[in-house]
């Protein structure tokens, strides 16, 4: 019974006998990919355009390094969620006051790239968006009783796809961004010039991103396990299950805050956008 | 002879619902060679059904309760015709059986302090019955299923016994059957044998019984020559579905009634108000409003008559719908929605809910449900020595519902888990220590072999004969227009004219297509015990000119004290004919008679 | 009423092909008793596994109109009118005949799973004391009927027939869920969830969630949880140090594999197999 696998902190495939299951035996109903005669190809469908769709926005914004920054001389202090944080002179250029963040000086092309890793591979990793690009994009499978048409399947057990395994680490990560976008409304909250306080429209887009943001990553499976759920016995462990009941309709709806905080970034990205290029004036609502 | 595969053990199970799964975990774990031979699948057994919970005198809810009180409980709602040594060990043994299946991982609803919860139910003095929601019979069999799997029982599944066959010594020594999914024949040679092979329900037309309930257990042993006891006691449960069609029979739990839930007629009237006995009068409100706050105050109200025992509640529905009272689709209707908030009937009663939802499109918290007397359970069967669950012949065993004594006329709701585990496991004990203690290895004449094939095999061979699927529904209609809830001499003594019809058709049998898994020809092994213990019920319930429990004869209405002395014993001798002999109870010892005596005062 | 066309497929090992049978509609009934009207009509020899009629034992899983359903709980009046409605057999196991497939493998599968290994009884009369909210999680699971159509639906084995050696199955993890997060169990099976039982296959598209006649959820209640366990075993640094530092150990692949009822008491069913009975498991 080795257990130089734990000394390594990653365990050792040990030569375990496969389970003797007879294979090969013929199959009922007749050969076709599926007897379903419902859309099931809409919803993978529908999935495919979103993500696409998002994909293709968010590549094109993060790469315009322009119009993610409304400095709050100009009028608020808004930024793209794309952007934040910002890390580089080039914010402060932009809106004219800076930061105050950490810049790196000689970083010229957008810096929405220096803090693109890690809500993507929060999003990457999610158990939902598994899901949603595994039967989207990869038809594996598209849908339920449908053949993937894949020659061979291992999951998640390789290498890439057994790096699925380090979506807790993208939660930490997730949670700091969290934090930062939540300073980024706080910060839209002050009024231009003598920093008073108000509510504009764009307040109210980035107070709700943020909202958003931590009820997805509040949402997560790996949170949810981590608070509570790894517990064998509830009632040694009161204030563990009080989290973890708290979470679990959380994680229920996990699916639609995915959606939800998805839509959002682009939504608050776009405000700004137009906000900033000066095609729309940000409305005080109060 | 055709070909067939044989095995050898030292234990056969037969049967793998709840009994039959106690008894081979408990053979497995002596270290006797054990194989479970069942009809289905692992784990599908009628077992799975049961939803009120298992009847324990724990005291976990009530510090009171003990067994005392547990024994007289069931004696009483047995109307003491039960097997009064069996009911003693049900009682003091039921507690330890929960607790073993927790030690196995059943996860039981609980107390507030993390005992196993347990809650009331018709007939039973303190809540009593441990249970996991209103899915207790699941619960209970995959444990007892995981816990064969875990000490490695060998299951035979989808395997069909046709017949038990005995050594020179009169000893049972091997089962005859045949594989469902292939049609092979296959000899299980053993020295001990444990039936446990559930109820009769399925030789009537309502029943809330799967199809496996044809009583093949009860036949098998009486054509071994084994003694059947009280086989007319037959409960019809007051609640099954009666629409759509299709779901007819299905239970509609006693929940719903202990819930709030009141009968009406098509006049909209509580009829159960018109029928309550004399003997219960005492104890049931005789107003609308009296039972209503019992709900709320046990204690200064009489309960509604709507909880009246089953067989009770049975008879007055039936004769609401007799009397032309009856709701659309023959039934009465069972009002809850109109008595209680949407929300706490979903609550209470989520399976009941969805079951309606599902299968009738009925909204039970919006509209009444239609509801009538279903076939339920068999109270009556195999005569086993109450420690032991030997039946008369040696290296024969007989646990649950297969067996008689237990219950006597009436079984109490709560008691059929329990009694499977408790005599399961006694069953599987006693097996084991007949196999240690028998010589020889078991032998059977390859005659006896090649008719039991060839008998099976005959409506396969034979073409433009009767179809099975006629002859069971004859069967059905018959047994539940002439030996249904209500009985009289003149319809049973036409029921057994119509059952010597039905045999007749059987010789003829003819089914079409290939061994391998032909629900017809499977039908057709079915028949002959379907007719076997229709014939004992019928015969048994002519010779009981009484009413008593769940035999009620419109003839006899009233129970005959002599009759409430003995056993039927009903004997199948070698050459097919039937004999019935009534025998003394029996007797009590003076300190447990001593209960009913403090008790009568 | 009008009548309604089943197109039931008819066949065994050798081949097969659907057969259309029409039979005149009757109110309220599901898929199954109208195939029940068939055997006793036009078909007696139509093979179709059923015994409880109600929902609650699943032995008449099959595929209706493409998509894993059981026949007893398939109302005709809610599939498309006017449509023939399909049934085939359960595509992920062989066939026997008819709509009846060899569903061994689900057997075979729980005879792998290491069982409960009860910690000391709290009390000395030998019972234990569980909070109702320690078990609540368990009971979700132990509502399974075993009608495995999860198992069926699961593109891991039913698109790739060879994955069966190595993959337990939606049925076998929540089993494996139901363990690991038992009050009582003391045993640890993640290693060989990972190793051995193929719970990386999974790639959590949910079908099994999608088709589970019990609404369990199995996907977010049993196999993302075991996943999340399985990272804490394996692939998460943090845990591994805490396991250092507490001097916890963990159990390996084999050491569990070792408890599977496969192993400590072997059947006929579990094939040839190197390891003698052990003996361990049965004496309590």
């Amino acid at each position: 019974m080795s257990r130089e696998g734990d000394e390594l902190g990653v365990s050792t495939v040990e030569d375990l006998r496969p389970v003797p299951v007879m294979l090969g035996g013929v199959r009922g109903g007749p050969d076709a990919r599926t007897l379903r005669r419902d859309r099931w190809w809409g919803s993978p469908l529908v999935t495919a355009g979103f993500l696409s769709a998002f994909i293709v926005y968010s590549t094109w914004a993060v790469f315009q390094n322009s119009d993610y920054f409304v400095g709050a001389s100009a009028h608020r202090d808004l930024i793209s969620p794309f952007y934040s944080p910002c890390l580089t002179y080039s914010c402060g250029l932009a809106g004219g006051s800076g930061r105050g963040w950490l810049f790196i000086a000689w970083w010229t092309i957008s810096p929405g790239i220096l803090v693109l890793g890690g809500p993507l591979g929060f999003r990457l990793t999610c158990y939902y968006y598994r899901k949603a690009y595994y039967r989207s994009f990869w038809q594996s499978p598209p849908a339920c009783a449908v053949a993937d048409g894949h020659g061979s399947y291992s999951g998640e057990t390789r290498f890439p796809l057994i790096l699925q395994n380090i979506h807790r680490y993208f939660f930490f990560i997730a949670l700091i961004f969290n934090v930062i976008l939540t300073i980024d409304a706080v910060m839209a909250f002050r009024l231009p010039g003598d920093g008073g306080i108000g509510v504009s429209l764009g307040t109210v887009v980035l107070v709700i991103n943020a909202t958003l943001l931590w009820l997805y990553s509040a949402s997560c499976h790996a949170c949810r396990h981590m608070c509570g759920g790894n517990v064998k016995q509830f009632s040694k462990h009161p204030v563990r299950h009080r989290v973890w009941k708290f979470l679990t309709p959380l994680n229920a709806r996990h699916m639609q805050f995915a959606w939800a905080s998805l839509t959002f970034v682009a939504v608050a990205d776009i405000y700004v956008r137009l906000v900033a290029s000066g095609a729309f004036h940000d409305p005080k609502i109060f | 002879m055709p070909d067939y595969e044989s095995h050898d053990f030292d234990v056969i199970v037969i049967g793998a619902g709840g009994a039959g799964l106690r008894a081979a975990i408990e053979a497995q774990e002596r270290g006797l060679r054990t194989a479970l031979v069942c009809k289905s699948l692992l784990g599908k057994a009628h077992t799975v059904m049961a939803e009120g919970g298992a009847a324990a005198a724990m005291g976990n809810v009530w510090p009171e309760d003990n067994w005392k009180v547990h024994f007289r409980d069931t004696m009483r709602g047995g109307k003491m015709l039960n097997n009064w040594r069996m009911a003693q060990l049900h009682a003091q043994e039921a507690p330890d059986r929960i607790y073993e299946l927790e030690r196995w991982g059943a996860l039981f609803d609980r107390t507030a302090d993390g005992r196993i919860l347990q809650r009331d139910f018709g007939g039973h003095r303190y809540a009593r019955l441990a249970h996991v929601g209103d899915r207790t019979g699941l619960e209970l069999i995959r444990t007892l299923q995981q816990r064969a799997v875990a000490v490695g029982i060998e299951v035979f599944m989808e395997c069909k016994v046709l017949r038990l066959l005995k050594d020179s010594e009169g000893r049972v020594s091997a089962a005859v059957g045949y594989w469902r999914p292939s049609g092979e024949f296959v000899i299980f040679t053993a020295k001990a044998f444990v039936l446990a092979t559930g109820s009769i329900g399925k030789s009537w037309q309502y029943t809330s019984n799967s199809w496996e309930s044809t009583g093949d257990g009860h036949a098998m042993a009486a054509w071994a020559g084994a003694d059947m006891i009280d086989m007319e006691f037959v409960q019809f449960h007051p609640t099954g579905m009666v629409w759509p069609l299709s779901v007819r029979g299905i239970l509609v739990t006693e929940g719903v009634r202990g819930d709030g839930g009141v009968l009406r007629n098509s006049e909209g009237k509580r009829f159960m108000f018109d029928y309550i006995p004399p003997m219960f009068a005492a104890e049931t409100a005789d107003t609308e409003e009296e039972g209503d706050r019992w709900y709320d105050d046990h204690t200064n109200n009489r309960r509604p008559p709507e909880l009246l025992p089953r067989d009770e509640v049975a008879r007055s529905i039936n004769s609401e719908v007799k009397g032309g009272r009856g709701s659309p689709h023959g039934g009465v209707f069972l009002d809850i929605a109109s008595r209680r908030s949407a929300e706490y009937i979903r609550r209470r009663l989520p399976s009941m809910y969805h079951q309606f939802k599902e299968l009738a499109g009925v909204d039970i918290t919006a509209v009444p449900m239609e509801v009538g007397p279903t076939c339920h359970y068999a109270m009556g069967g195999i005569r086993v020595e109450a420690d032991t669950e030997a039946s008369t012949v040696p290296g024969l065993f007989a646990a649950g519902e297969c067996s008689g004594g237990m219950h006597g006329a009436n079984r109490l709701g709560g008691n059929s888990l329990s009694d499977l585990l408790v005599f399961g496991r006694r069953a599987g004990i006693a097996a084991s220590d007949f196999a240690e203690g028998r010589t020889g290895a078991p032998a059977v004449a390859d005659g006896e072999i090649a008719a039991v094939f060839a008998e099976a095999t005959a409506p396969l061979e034979r073409s433009d004969g009767e179809s099975p699927y006629d002859i069971q529904r004859d069967l059905q209609e018959t047994m539940q227009r002439l030996v249904g809830i209500i009985r009289t001499e003149s319809e049973l003594t036409e029921a057994l004219v119509e059952l010597d019809k039905l045999e007749e058709r059987c010789k003829v049998l003819s089914v079409s297509g290939p061994r391998t898994y032909n629900p017809g020809w499977n039908l057709a092994t079915d028949l002959p015990a379907m007719l076997t213990v229709s014939r004992l019920t019928t015969k048994g319930a002519i010779v009981r000119r009484e009413s008593r429990g769940g035999h009620t004869r419109d003839d006899y209405p009233l129970p005959d004290p002599e009759l409430g002395t003995v056993n039927l014993v009903q004997r199948v001798t070698t050459d097919g004919q039937y004999t019935l002999d009534p025998e003394p109870l029996p007797q009590m010892p003076a300190e447990l008679r001593t209960l009913f005596e403090e008790d009568a005062h | 009423m009008a009548d309604v066309t089943m197109t039931v497929w008819r066949g065994d090992p050798s081949g097969g092909a659907f057969t259309d049978y029409v039979m005149p509609a009757v109110e309220g009934e599901v898929v199954l008793d109208v195939l029940h009207r068939i055997q006793a009509g036009p078909a007696p020899d139509l093979a179709c596994r059923w015994n409880c009629k109600a929902g609650k034992c699943g032995s008449c899983s099959a595929e209706i109109n493409g998509r894993p359903a059981l026949m007893c709980m398939t109302r005709v009046d809610e599939l498309p009118v006017g449509e023939p409605i399909v049934v085939a057999p359960m595509r992920t196991f062989p066939i026997i005949r008819d709509l009846v497939t060899d569903v061994s493998f689900n057997y075979t599968m729980a005879r792998q799973v290491p069982p409960l290994a009860p910690r000391a009884p709290d009390a000395p009369d030998g019972t234990y004391r569980m909070m109702q909210i320690d078990v609540e999680r368990g009971q979700e699971f132990r509502k399974c009927i075993e009608c495995f159509m999860c198992q069926d639906v699961c593109h891991v084995i039913r698109d790739h027939e060879e994955n069966k050696t190595q993959y337990a199955g939606p049925r076998m993890f929540i089993r494996f869920m139901e363990l690991e997060s038992h009050p009582l169990d003391t045993n640890d099976r993640r290693e060989l969830l990972r190793q051995k039982m193929g719970l990386g296959m999974c790639n959590i598209t949910k079908c099994c969630t999608e088709v589970c006649p019990e609404h369990i959820k199995i996907t977010d209640n049993a196999i993302i949880p075991l996943k999340e366990r399985v990272v804490d075993s394996a692939y998460d640094p943090v845990a591994w140090l805490g396991r250092k530092i507490l001097r916890r150990t963990k159990r390996s692949a084999a050491e569990a594999d070792a408890d599977a009822p496969a192993k400590t008491h072997p059947t006929s069913a579990d094939g040839p197999t190197p390891t003698p009975t052990a003996g361990i498991a049965a004496s309590s």
